[in-house]
């Protein structure tokens, strides 16, 4: 399991981190002799730890459901501050109230206004009680329909970022018509004048990740996974066993590569070695190219030439 | 098409009271229980015959059947053992008739196949009877039922859900009439998609509907949850069902909301 991969690059990248600070305090007294010698321990570690990434290479399904739950993984603020700039937060589904599992606004890509939203897990313990972990109410869905709505009116394109566990499961959101809020936002979306993106960056469970990804293109990256309810989920209905996880991810077809091949997700952003934490930058400039060239390519359709096209994509299923 | 359940009982047991009442008492009852009252499931057949005039309809898309998109482990034989038990071959079912002479499309959902969970092939029936009816101007009606999405069908049931309201949309958008009946239980992807997406929605007495089901709700809030909480009932109160329409009223209903929407209807106006 890439768990334990994990476990040991961030204990060498701890011993990698001591040994620095400690040589540049060799470096004012001068003791040649150590300061040599840490430096190729440095070497050593270095080398342990890329091998240790090499195992990377050929991962499970489960290792990708586990990548893309990490916490230190890039999440919605994360992309917005990369990709986009002039960010404008827009608040609250002006009914009733605010859902800060969802995160967006107007900003600017390239130079282009867009709309840009999508689920919020929250970094810090307080801000994912706040998020309830990236599940939306309903007011998170209507909040959602109205930011989609004012981009429509004003010709913005849409990108939506993915990374839900799905919609919360409480009493509260019941009352409130959590699968009315899905439903309406499938439909405004199915019907939308403006180019939509989505990009599946974590986790993208069930109806709570689909109400925000009636998308022209889905693009994910190499570690999402996309499907139709949680990998835990899946086996208490299925197998009504939760230890079958292993075999469950296995069979649900979630990984990128599964939903490339079931020609779902359109294009795959690639991911260094052990994911996207690893190395953000290159994944938000392959993430900023592709969204690039999907925009540029969907601008040219006319609003009746993005309905047919998003209508084809998911009526063939 | 009637009953498909064939027995030689005379009596039936009801799930509720677990009383045992004859089944001409059941049948007069509208497959309520004479006893304490509950909604008993029923068939697409049965459910036809009670909305359409002199049980007249044609079944469309029954050729349509559950492939096995993920090729997974055993779903082909269990596809196969439950249509042998149930002598149903999908969860949705779609027919054309006249409810009081007005020509209209309707689908059910039959929770005893599957647990009426929502599968590439019913998708793809109820998605084709919206575009019926969106063709021929027909006002729809369907009757939903569902225990969710068919896990063995991954993301090709989760999208049903997509191209379902998709269908639902565009239909509206040219103006047509959707009349969603909501029948226990009403779960998960279908209740997040056509079936809370009608211009009218009624419901049956009773009735589970919900997105996330009780359990996982217990689950996550570590609680039991209330008396009545996702009934009918609390729809109706929390302001997402129109009315609670009891079985034997049905045809009524709908025959009365036809005409409020312009149709034609023959029979007068027994309300
Ligand atoms: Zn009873």
């Amino acid at each position: 399991m890439v768990d334990k991969i994990f476990e040991q690059t961030e204990r060498i990248d701890k011993k990698i981190q001591d040994i620095q600070s400690e040589q540049k305090e060799l470096n004012v007294s001068g003791k040649e002799d150590k300061y040599f010698e840490n430096e190729e321990k440095i070497d050593h570690l270095k080398k342990l730890r890329s091998d240790l990434l090499d195992q990377c290479r050929d991962l499970t399904p489960e290792d990708h459901v586990y990548i893309a739950r990490l916490s230190n993984r890039p999440h919605i603020k994360d992309f917005i501050g990369a990709l986009f700039t002039d960010f404008f937060e827009q608040r609250g589904d002006h009914l009733c109230d605010e859902d800060e599992a969802i995160y967006g606004g107007i900003a600017l890509f390239h130079k282009i206004p867009v709309t840009v939203l999508g689920h919020r897990k929250g970094r810090t313990v307080e801000e994912n009680v706040a998020c309830r972990f990236g599940m939306p109410s309903p007011e998170g869905y209507r909040k959602a329909m109205r930011m989609f709505k004012e981009a429509e009116k004003f010709n913005r394109p849409i990108i939506t970022f993915i990374d839900t566990p799905g919609a919360y499961p409480g009493m509260e959101a019941e009352a409130h018509g959590q699968g009315e809020a899905i439903a309406r936002s499938l439909a405004m979306m199915s019907h939308l004048k403006v180019p939509v993106i989505s990009v599946v960056t974590g986790e993208g469970n069930s109806g709570g990740a689909l109400a925000l990804s009636v998308a022209n293109r889905i693009l994910m990256l190499k570690y999402a996974v996309y499907s139709v309810l949680s990998p835990e989920g899946f086996c208490s209905i299925l197998f009504k066993d939760t230890s079958k996880k292993t075999e469950a991810c296995s069979l649900m077809h979630l990984t990128a590569d599964e939903l490339y091949q079931n020609k779902m997700a359109d294009e795959i952003i690639d991911e260094p070695l052990g994911g996207a934490s690893f190395d953000p930058v290159t994944v938000y400039d392959e993430l900023d190219r592709a969204i690039y060239r999907n925009l540029k390519e969907l601008q040219k359709m006319s609003p009746s030439q993005l309905l047919a096209d998003r209508h084809r994509k998911f009526r063939r299923i | 098409m009637t009953e498909e359940y064939i027995d030689t009982d005379p009596f039936e047991m009801c799930k509720g009271c677990h009383r045992r009442s004859r089944r001409s008492q059941w049948e007069s009852h509208y497959y309520v229980c004479p006893v304490c009252g509950k909604y008993k499931n029923v068939s697409a057949g049965y459910r036809f015959s009670l909305i359409f005039d002199n049980k007249s309809f044609k079944v469309i898309n029954r050729g349509i059947t559950s492939d096995d998109p993920l090729n997974f482990p055993g779903y082909k034989e269990k596809l196969r053992s439950v249509k042998e038990r149930t002598h149903l071959n999908e969860t949705a079912v779609a027919a054309v008739g006249k409810i009081s002479g007005v020509k209209t499309v309707a689908v059910v959902l039959d929770s005893r196949f599957f647990m009426g969970s929502m599968s590439q092939a019913a998708g793809e029936r109820i998605t084709r009877a919206i575009e019926a009816a969106d063709k021929h101007k027909l006002p729809l009606v369907i009757f939903s039922a569902s225990g969710g999405a068919r896990m063995q069908e991954g993301m090709f049931s989760l999208w049903q859900m997509a191209k379902t309201a998709d269908a639902v949309e565009e239909f509206s958008r040219n103006g047509g009439l959707y009349i969603s009946v909501l029948t226990h239980p009403t779960t998960g992807g279908v209740t997040a998609s056509f079936a809370t997406l009608g211009d009218i929605t009624l419901a049956e007495p009773g009735a589970l509907i919900g997105f996330a089901g009780p359990r996982v709700i217990e689950q996550t809030i570590g609680k039991k949850l209330p008396k009545g909480f996702q009934r009918a009932e609390y729809l109706y109160q929390h302001g997402f069902v129109d009315a609670i329409v009891e079985r034997s009223e049905l045809k009524k209903t709908l025959t009365k909301l036809l005409m409020l929407h312009g149709c034609k209807v023959t029979g007068g106006t027994p309300w």
